[in-house]
């Protein structure tokens, strides 16, 4: 099966070298990273290739890597029925830049970008209609971005005297709770509580 | 008449013009909380504009702070009509990245749970619809039979709809005998329930009023929108995750996979009932299975918990339940996409692992999320009553659409 999907992202690298940057199999599944402006061409090519018919668009999501140099990753996954194959691209983006919709390759894109707009604020060029979809109407941030507080910043409650749900800003009896399980000597980057008065001696 | 051509005739309140409803969110054929924005023509559909979310709950937000263990319960509460199905996908994906063999037993039954939750989900989704469209008799009759299963889940683990029962590396307890011939017995009564609201609905003039040549989809449809599960099979393609990408022990069973043809909602109700059927028949496989195979239901090692008279004599075994249930068991770094063929579809989890005890990213493909989005396409040109009809065939249920 994996040398099945070498060849064809092999296959896929040599028909359209201006799209791919690189091409690995893991964990038996095909990755192909692509360059941001090429995007639209790629998949358009998956869905028509003989050999790859990746007709199902099966999921567009995103990563937030706020470290990086380029932000987000944009993944989608594509499903060909007519091969049995799944294949996964991905797409560095950064935080100015806009990704090109695939709406007018694949209808059902239309959704998905949406929600990753409404989750990681990534605007997609060419979408029809860029609203949020999951989140409150009104609703401020972009949640799934990793500087987005778990706890997020407003709350609701239904207000008694005025007959209607008021926003207020979220206020925590107690902080929320973010345990650090990784231990000390296997990865924890910062100085342990007491170990600053080891160095001095 | 259209009206258009004596524009400079009619009064303004004569003009006909297109009639805007809001449909739900608490509407009882909105399956949950669907709010529809349409735009009428008389009682033609000319534009259906879904608003989801009002159930979101963040749940991807929330797994990114959790281990992988305390992220399992939120996989039932999802689609929280065929729990143990999403369960299935998370442990799949974990089972993925660390390369773990889950032992056979187990395997069976994941099986046997993953079937009698795809006949939780049709039988609901079966007789909802029925209601949707005038039927009241099928849905008692199939919520009697979804209690009896809702009781074989509570016997495996406890809990009615909350399972929290796959576990990664097996199931978390293993069947007693007397379940399993509980099992049994309902599996050979079950058909003639089958056959009862079989009997009600497949030849009812109503009924076919109301589905035949409704909400069809095409093949090239299909693929436009994503579609996936039994939204596939009624229109004629037989793709089956089980039998296309075979998980689990699936490639040992025996089962038919029931396509429609004319991909209509009446189609897609005939695809239900036989699935369930084939379902039945693979819960039968799978215990005449389980009874030739005993053994550990868990992999042993540790992603699992010890066994119990062990933590009693080991303290090494002690320590290990401690910090599995603290601070849970680190996933080797990488992605995975897992899916199942789950009741409504394809249920996937795409899983980007960074080596620590918490996914970095977890994002759930719910079936319903693509279904949903083609109602508008669906709908166009339907009378209003048909988007009842629709929306129940699309077996909607907004725990896993929100999330």
């Amino acid at each position: 099966m994996s040398s099945e999907l070498r060849e064809l992202g092999a296959h896929i690298a040599q028909k359209r070298p201006d799209c791919v940057l690189d091409h690995s199999v893991a964990f038996g599944e095909l990755n192909v990273d692509v360059a941001l402006a090429n995007i639209v061409a790629l998949v358009d090519f998956l869905k028509t290739d003989s050999a790859c018919k990746f007709s199902t668009l099966v999921d567009i999501t995103a990563v937030d890597h706020p470290g990086r140099e380029k932000r987000f990753d944009v993944v989608y996954h594509f499903l060909s029925m007519y091969q049995n194959k799944r294949i996964r691209l991905r797409v560095a983006v950064d935080l100015d830049e806009m990704v090109p919709s695939l709406v007018d390759v694949h209808t059902s894109a239309n959704w998905f970008e949406r929600e990753v707009f409404d989750m990681f604020g990534i605007i997609f060029t060419g979408h029809p209609d860029l609203r949020r979809i999951l989140t409150d109407y009104g609703f401020r941030g972009h949640p799934l971005r990793k500087d987005f507080p778990t706890t997020g910043f407003t709350e609701v409650r239904y207000d008694e005297a005025e007959k209607r749900v008021v926003y207020e800003p979220v206020t925590l009896v107690q902080e929320y709770r973010q345990f650090d399980f990784l231990s000390p000597w296997e990865g924890a980057k910062y100085v342990l509580p007491g170990d600053d008065k080891a160095e001095a001696n | 008449m259209d009206g258009s051509k004596f524009e400079d005739a009619l009064t303004g309140e004569q003009r006909i013009r297109n009639f805007n409803i809001n449909f739900g969110p608490q509407h009882p054929a909105a399956h949950g909380v669907l709010r529809l924005v349409l735009e009428l023509d008389g009682e033609i559909v000319d534009r259906c504009d879904p608003h989801i979310g009002l159930l979101h709950r963040g749940t991807e937000k929330l797994m990114e702070s959790r281990t992988y263990l305390q992220n399992l319960p939120y996989f039932d509460r999802l689609d929280y009509v065929a729990p143990m199905n999403q369960e299935h996908a998370w442990c799949l994906a974990i089972e993925k990245l660390t390369g773990t063999e889950v032992p056979r037993r187990a395997s069976l039954i994941r099986v046997l749970y993953s079937e009698i939750g795809r006949i939780l989900n049709h039988l609901l989704n079966v007789t909802t619809q029925a209601l949707d469209v005038g039927a009241m008799t099928p849905i008692t009759w199939g919520f009697e039979e979804r209690e009896k299963l809702m009781v074989f889940y509570e016997r495996a683990c406890g809990a009615r709809l909350h399972a929290a029962y796959f576990r990664p590396g097996g199931v978390h307890q293993d069947l007693p005998d007397a379940l399993i011939d509980d099992i049994e017995s309902w599996s050979h009564e079950f058909p003639e329930v089958l056959n009862d609201i079989d009997a009600l609905l497949t030849e009812n003039r109503i009924f076919k009023q109301r589905n035949v040549d409704i909400g069809v989809v095409s093949e090239a449809d299909i693929l436009e929108y994503g579609f996936s599960g039994v939204m596939v099979r009624g229109s004629g393609l037989a793709w089956d995750l089980r039998r296309a990408q075979p998980y689990e022990c699936y490639d040992e069973f025996e089962f038919e996979i029931p396509v429609g043809k004319n991909g209509d909602c009446f189609d897609r109700y005939l695809c239900r009932m036989e699935e369930m059927r084939q379902s039945l028949s693979i819960i039968r496989q799978a215990i005449s299975k389980l009874r030739e195979t005993p053994g550990d239901v868990m992999a042993r090692g540790k992603m699992t918990p010890p066994k119990r008279g062990e933590m009693k004599q080991s303290m090494e075994a002690l320590i290990h339940h401690f910090k599995l249930y603290t601070e849970g068991f680190h996933v080797p770094a990488g992605e995975v996409y897992a899916a199942v063929e789950a009741p409504k579809g394809e249920f996937g989890v795409y899983l980007v692992a960074d080596g620590t005890n918490k996914p970095y990213r977890a994002k759930l493909r719910a079936p319903g999320f693509p279904h949903l989005q083609a109602l508008d396409y669906m709908c166009r040109g339907h009378q209003l009553a048909d988007v009842a009809a629709i929306i129940g065939t699309l077996d909607i249920v907004f725990g896993e659409i929100d999330r």
